[in-house]
């Protein structure tokens, strides 16, 4: 019989062993590396811990498992998923809601009141008392009809409905006696909004939150130049490690290789002319020329700390390579990576000397195009690479296609990442289209994985599944 | 420190001067109960070092120090032969043949103990702290496996050195370059983060018990307010605490501009980040202390 209650999740053999295995398994496909030895481990500080409570059954885990802060995040996430919507899981099997105490429990509060105790629970800290106003919040705010269906947009409505707010007083309560609540506070009650509001959202839809895409939207490229530099370096290391190797695997191995006849020929002669040993024709790793094209306009300000970064890595791996920045025009940069090792002076003189602060900041791809011409036309040949990072968002100006075309057909590869997911390409003023059909390669590159998968085909690899 | 249970645990750590929080005292008690190192993780200045210290302190176990540095190598961390030792044996001659002479000098008198080996070869039980590991190199976290997950250490002349009780062993690091996985499949993981409001002040009266609570709740919300800004080095807790201290001696009973401006270079300690401070900290402080900021 179909169950009317959505997919149900593989329960697997009974038992706390199985379950935690499973779990160890899915962390293992979030990309965290869980040794067999670490999960005996874990079975063994659980001996050690009573698990009752929930947080050293928690963090008796996390210490055997997840061994550094990316590891725990990701943990966290699988964690409650796992161990705490067994609940969940079970109702949806049975088809059990509660809709009618919680609308009860709604009505009979007014929204001034439930504000007042908020705010006290908060201030006092009560874990229990604040998951159930959490709740009645939820009920109470849904019951005006203005839920967004969006997590963390209701999270943030329904507290700004509750005049909550880190530090600061509502306006009524002047008279100064009213403690403020400080940010860690107020977080514990958005985490408790959070938790509900997702239990509703199962009991809505039915269910489960999906396990799959945690770790590729987690790991997404930073949004802001702010944001941890180190994890893109990481990455980008990591890749370098990968270019500097890859292509000697190809070296003395066998198989596949083929006979250059004109040597075996000539070789040949040494015994008669019978062609007693066989010459193969050399594998040569191949080492390209690169230019790699940079767009570091605004449109694309999230995705160019990365894509500096990674021509950083580039210059490191590659001797002959030449890289451009632009905007609305062109500007070489190759003698400011070659002359500086720290990313960040990089960064910064690119910013400043890079000839590119000095115009309007919108893309003229079209431009571009034509100077890039101008400039190579002579120097690209079949053995060159020629990579952009642009986003292909032409702000409307003419893009110049045909340009691009002949750039392509001078160059001996041609490949596109796109700091954009694919659902977005040829939206809006996109022509990533017009463009992707001259490339030998057009790929969406928002993670470092993406990345990988690039660095796999333009080192001669095959690109791995997705 | 009885190892019965999470809490006690916690409770020695206090008894010792170190408010650890849950995982930090969960932690500390499965390192015991399992005997496998603790890597502890986390920006500088939250009390990783003192963690180890107050392990050893609560357990009564003495404190071993390996302080890590680029270019450590395996004759600063676990032995080296006392060379000038052994000259003077062979001077002093004396009878015996050579292979006598050779056993003799190649013995344990003639060996000195570095950190790790004095860790291992000690009857009582330590506490051995390898302070900020990811100073070294990767050929030093190598040989460091061997006494992670065995305790022994093999000296090519003598044999192998087994541990003769199991030493609580506490890596520290900074987090300025990735561990090997090796390394870190040893041990239990604990990260370490800037403690919370409460959490703070009351590590803060803790080590300056004169300081009244208003102040102890101003210094610290200042504090964190001021590691909230993008800076070079953020303010420590050790850095709470000497403020705590300084203020302390200076007699102020409240944090107004002046007295921040006076005091700031206890928290702040770069030209630019003084800069940065001063301007938007020490605006926010300019009206006299209200009830709440």
């Amino acid at each position: 019989m179909p169950t009317p209650y959505g997919p149900k999740p593989d329960l697997g053999p009974p038992g706390l062993a199985a379950k935690l295995l499973g779990f160890c398994e899915e962390l293992r496909s979030e990309g965290i590396a869980v040794g067999t030895s670490e999960i005996l481990d874990a079975f063994e500080a659980l001996d050690q811990v009573p698990w009752t409570s929930q947080d050293d059954f928690r963090e008796a885990l996390a210490a055997t498992i997840a061994k550094s802060q990316d590891d725990r995040r990701l943990f966290e996430l699988l964690f409650d998923r796992w161990f705490f919507r067994s609940a969940e899981a079970e109702a949806i099997e049975r088809g059990i809601g509660e809709e009618g105490a919680r609308r009860e429990g709604g009505e009979r509060l007014d929204i001034d009141e439930l504000r007042e105790q908020v705010r006290e629970a908060i201030l006092e800290g009560d874990e229990n008392e604040m998951r159930d106003l959490a709740r009645l919040a939820i009920a109470a705010f849904g019951r005006q009809g203005e839920g967004s269906g969006v997590v963390g947009v209701d999270v943030q409505r329904i507290r700004r409905t509750l005049e909550l707010s880190a530090g600061a007083q509502p306006q009524g309560e002047a008279d100064g006696e009213v403690r403020a609540i400080d940010r860690d506070q107020l977080n514990r009650f958005e985490r408790h909004l959070r938790r509900e509001l997702e239990r509703d959202l199962i009991e809505r839809t039915e269910t489960l939150p999906p396990a799959r895409p945690l770790a590729e939207l987690d790991r997404a490229l930073p949004t802001s130049p702010t944001q941890d530099l180190a994890a893109v370096h990481r990455a980008v290391s990591q890749m370098k490690r990968r270019l500097a190797t890859l292509g000697h695997e190809q070296r003395g191995r066998r198989k596949g290789q083929i006979v250059d006849v004109r040597r075996t020929m000539r070789a040949s002669l040494e015994t008669g002319g019978v062609p007693l040993r066989l010459r193969y024709r050399p594998k040569r790793p191949r080492r390209p020329e690169i230019y790699v094209l940079c767009d570091v306009s605004t449109s694309v300000t999230s995705a160019s700390v990365f894509f500096l970064s990674v021509l950083h890595a580039l210059h490191d791996s590659f001797r002959k390579l030449r890289s451009f920045v632009f905007i609305e025009r062109i500007s070489e940069v190759t003698e400011v990576f070659e002359h500086e090792r720290d990313f960040r002076v990089v960064a910064e003189r690119i910013s400043s000397e890079g000839g590119v602060a000095d115009v309007s900041g919108y893309t003229d791809y079209g431009r571009v195009w034509l100077e890039l011409l101008a400039e190579l036309s002579e120097d690209l040949g079949p053995r060159s690479t020629v990579i952009v990072l642009g986003d292909a968002r032409t702000n409307g100006r003419e893009p110049h296609a045909e340009v691009f075309g002949q750039l392509s057909e001078r160059a001996g590869r041609l490949f596109w990442l796109n700091p954009e997911p694919k659902l977005y390409w040829n939206y809006g003023d996109s022509v990533m289209a017009a463009y992707e059909r001259y490339c030998d390669g057009a790929f969406e590159c928002w993670t470092t994985r993406h990345l990988e998968n690039f660095v796999n085909v333009v080192a001669g690899g095959i690109p791995s599944e997705d | 420190m009885s190892d019965g249970s999470v809490a006690e645990t916690k409770e020695a750590l206090a008894g010792a001067g170190y408010l650890a929080d849950e995982p930090a005292a969960l932690v500390s008690f499965l390192a015991q109960r399992l005997e496998k190192p603790v890597l502890v993780e986390g920006p500088a200045g939250v009390g990783k070092t003192e963690l180890a210290k107050a392990l050893s302190r609560a357990t009564g176990r003495e404190l071993v120090r390996l302080q890590c540095y680029e270019g450590l190598d395996e004759a600063k961390a676990l032995y080296e032969w006392n060379y000038r030792k052994q000259l003077l044996r062979i001077q002093a001659g004396g009878s015996g043949a050579w292979d006598e002479v050779q056993d003799d000098i190649f013995s344990e008198e003639f060996l000195l103990e570095r950190p790790l080996m004095k860790a291992i070869a000690n009857p009582e039980p330590v506490v051995l702290l390898i302070d900020e590991i990811d100073k070294t190199d990767q050929e030093f976290e190598a040989m460091l496996l061997e006494l992670l997950s065995d305790f022994q250490i093999t000296i090519p002349e003598l044999g192998q050195v087994s541990a003769t009780t199991m030493p609580i062993v506490v890596l520290t690091s900074n987090n300025s370059r990735e561990l090997t996985e090796a390394l870190k499949r040893r041990c239990l993981y604990l990260w370490l983060d800037y403690p919370e409001l409460e959490r703070e002040m009351e590590i803060v009266r803790l080590h300056s018990p004169e300081l009244p609570e208003a102040l102890a709740r101003r210094l610290v919300e200042v504090v964190r307010m001021v590691r909230d800004l993008d800076l070079k080095k953020p303010p420590s807790i050790a850095e709470s605490i000497d403020w705590a201290r300084t203020l302390l001696l200076m007699g102020s009973e409240d944090i107004d501009k002046a007295t921040f401006e006076q005091s700031m270079s206890i928290i702040v300690k770069h030209r630019t980040d003084i800069d940065l401070v001063a301007e938007r900290v020490g605006v926010k402080l300019a009206d006299p202390l209200r009830p709440q900021a």
